[in-house]
């Protein structure tokens, strides 16, 4: 009988240490919620325009942040759309919110390639390449993969890359992420939600 | 560059002071215990050393190298990386009966006066016998790995630095506590448990982890989908990946169950003078 009584009681602690968990509830936000999972923007590289960009430099407003590339054939492209028809449904707040690209391919995208793909998308989109140690130490701090494949005959590569978009708030904090199959509706909303926090 | 393959391999990928200081300790500890063995002229067996440095090499390994880098990137490499963790990292630790050899490294005064009261106090005793208990033992190991398995505690774990040390340390010394209680040498009447409750123990944990291995390895939806997020260390479809892992979870996990099972099974003919049928006590 003890042992019956005992093994319920185990039972039961198991579980409720299984339902309260440790993961952050969603809390009514459209994208994923990653609130204090990750360690807040910080970075050391190069902008589009040549000028050296940190990440406290974009403090004050949400910021994206998306990894790829300018040769990349579909995901970021896609993706670029999608946050910028995103930042068209804004409206004038659109203004506040900055989108970091950064390049997973430093070697092609040179500045000049990556000032004239950043500015298709529009005026808030921030190009950023640097350093392969840079490079590293960020894509180490959000835990995103590159991986460079082999070269085609014509020396032409693709780049194997995470397909997460992250959104930080104003203090740059860590606090969504956006995966392919969230759509520009659902990343507006989060962000203007963003935007309402002071 | 062929040279500096290995040592970049064995570089850490994420580098964390405690895996590193803990390591040392322990390394140091045990080699000084042997080293003290072979002057008293008690020498540490072979196979004991092997073992133990065995486990804590592949346990550092799964740590610290860049094969942790494959393990946040892969699923089925942090599968493996548990494996390691909770089953044979541990078991090969706790066969070398590490603790004997490491005292004769301390000195006597912090031992006797510090470590051994420390020890003996209620306040370790209490919950050590608690976590230990042969009904509680199982429900633990077996667990700590449906916890972590979680599609959402995975997810977190995954992310932050935090929860993912938390995940593995906790695997590893729910491991060691876990195995230790089922490979302990000492009979029943010594302070051991009794080795038929260890046998049901051993086999106890088999089916949870067969069920949950194969529940994952045979899902047609990706459970974990923050390898999706993140990226995979090389591109490998997701349902292979996931597949893949839950076999390591399903097979080699219960393999492990199958070899304690014939150690104890060894000690317990050892142990009795009558055999396994006159010994149906509980410890």
């Amino acid at each position: 009988m003890r042992t019956v009584h005992a093994l319920r009681g185990a039972v039961a602690a198991l579980a409720a240490f299984l339902i309260v968990g440790c993961a952050p509830e969603q809390d009514g936000w459209r994208l994923t919620n990653i609130t204090g999972l990750m360690p807040e923007l910080t970075f050391t590289l190069t902008d589009h325009t040549g000028e050296a960009a940190t990440g406290e430099d974009f403090r004050g407003g949400p910021v994206l942040m998306y990894f790829g590339y300018t040769h990349c054939p579909d995901v970021c492209p896609t993706t670029l759309a999608t946050v910028r028809s995103a930042l068209g449904q804004l409206n004038n707040e659109a203004s506040q919110v900055t989108v970091l690209f950064v390049t997973v391919d430093p070697e092609r995208d040179t500045r000049g390639a990556l000032s004239r793909y950043v500015n298709a998308f529009g005026p808030q989109f921030v190009g950023l390449r640097g350093k392969p140690s840079q490079l590293k130490d960020l894509t180490r701090r959000y835990r995103v993969v590159y991986n460079r494949d082999k070269p085609d005959a014509d020396g032409d590569y693709l780049v194997a890359h995470s397909s997460a978009l992250f959104v930080f708030d104003r203090e740059g904090r860590p606090r969504l992420v956006a995966r392919p199959d969230d759509d520009a509706e659902a990343i507006a909303s989060d962000l203007s939600r963003l935007l309402a926090d002071t | 560059m062929p040279i500096l393959e290995p040592i970049r391999f064995l570089s850490p990928y994420d580098f964390y002071p405690t895996v590193l200081a803990v390591t040392l300790l322990v390394g140091i500890l045990f080699g000084r215990g042997q080293g003290a063995a072979r002057r008293a002229g008690e020498p540490v067996g072979w196979w004991r050393g092997l073992s133990f440095w065995l486990g804590l090499g592949l346990t550092y390994t799964v740590l610290q190298t860049q094969l942790d880098y494959l393990a946040q990137h892969m699923f089925w490499v942090h599968r493996g990386q548990h494996l390691v963790l909770h089953h044979l990292g541990p078991i090969l630790m706790v066969l070398a009966l590490p603790h004997t050899v490491m005292a004769r490294a301390v000195p006597g005064r912090l031992l006797d006066g510090w470590l051994r009261p420390l020890w003996h106090h209620p306040a370790v005793q209490i919950p050590y016998r608690l976590i230990q208990h042969p009904v509680v033992a199982p429900l633990l190991f077996v667990g700590i790995i449906y916890f972590w398995l979680i599609p959402s505690v995975h997810f977190a774990a995954m992310l932050s630095v935090p929860y993912y040390n938390a995940m593995n340390w906790s695997v590893l010394v729910e491991g060691l506590l876990f195995w230790w209680l089922i490979l302990d040498p000492r009979s029943p009447t010594n302070g051991g448990l009794g080795f038929g409750v260890r046998m049901i123990m051993v086999w106890g944990v088999m089916p949870p982890q067969i069920l949950l291995g194969a529940y994952i390895g045979l899902s047609k939806e990706v459970l974990f989908e923050v390898y999706d997020i993140c990226g995979r260390a090389w591109p490998l479809p997701p349902l292979v990946d996931q597949q893949l892992g839950g076999l390591l979870t399903w097979i080699p996990a219960s393999m492990m169950s199958v070899i304690a099972a014939l150690i104890v099974l060894r000690m317990w003919l050892r142990h009795s003078d009558t055999g396994p049928a006159a010994q149906t006590g509980t410890g």
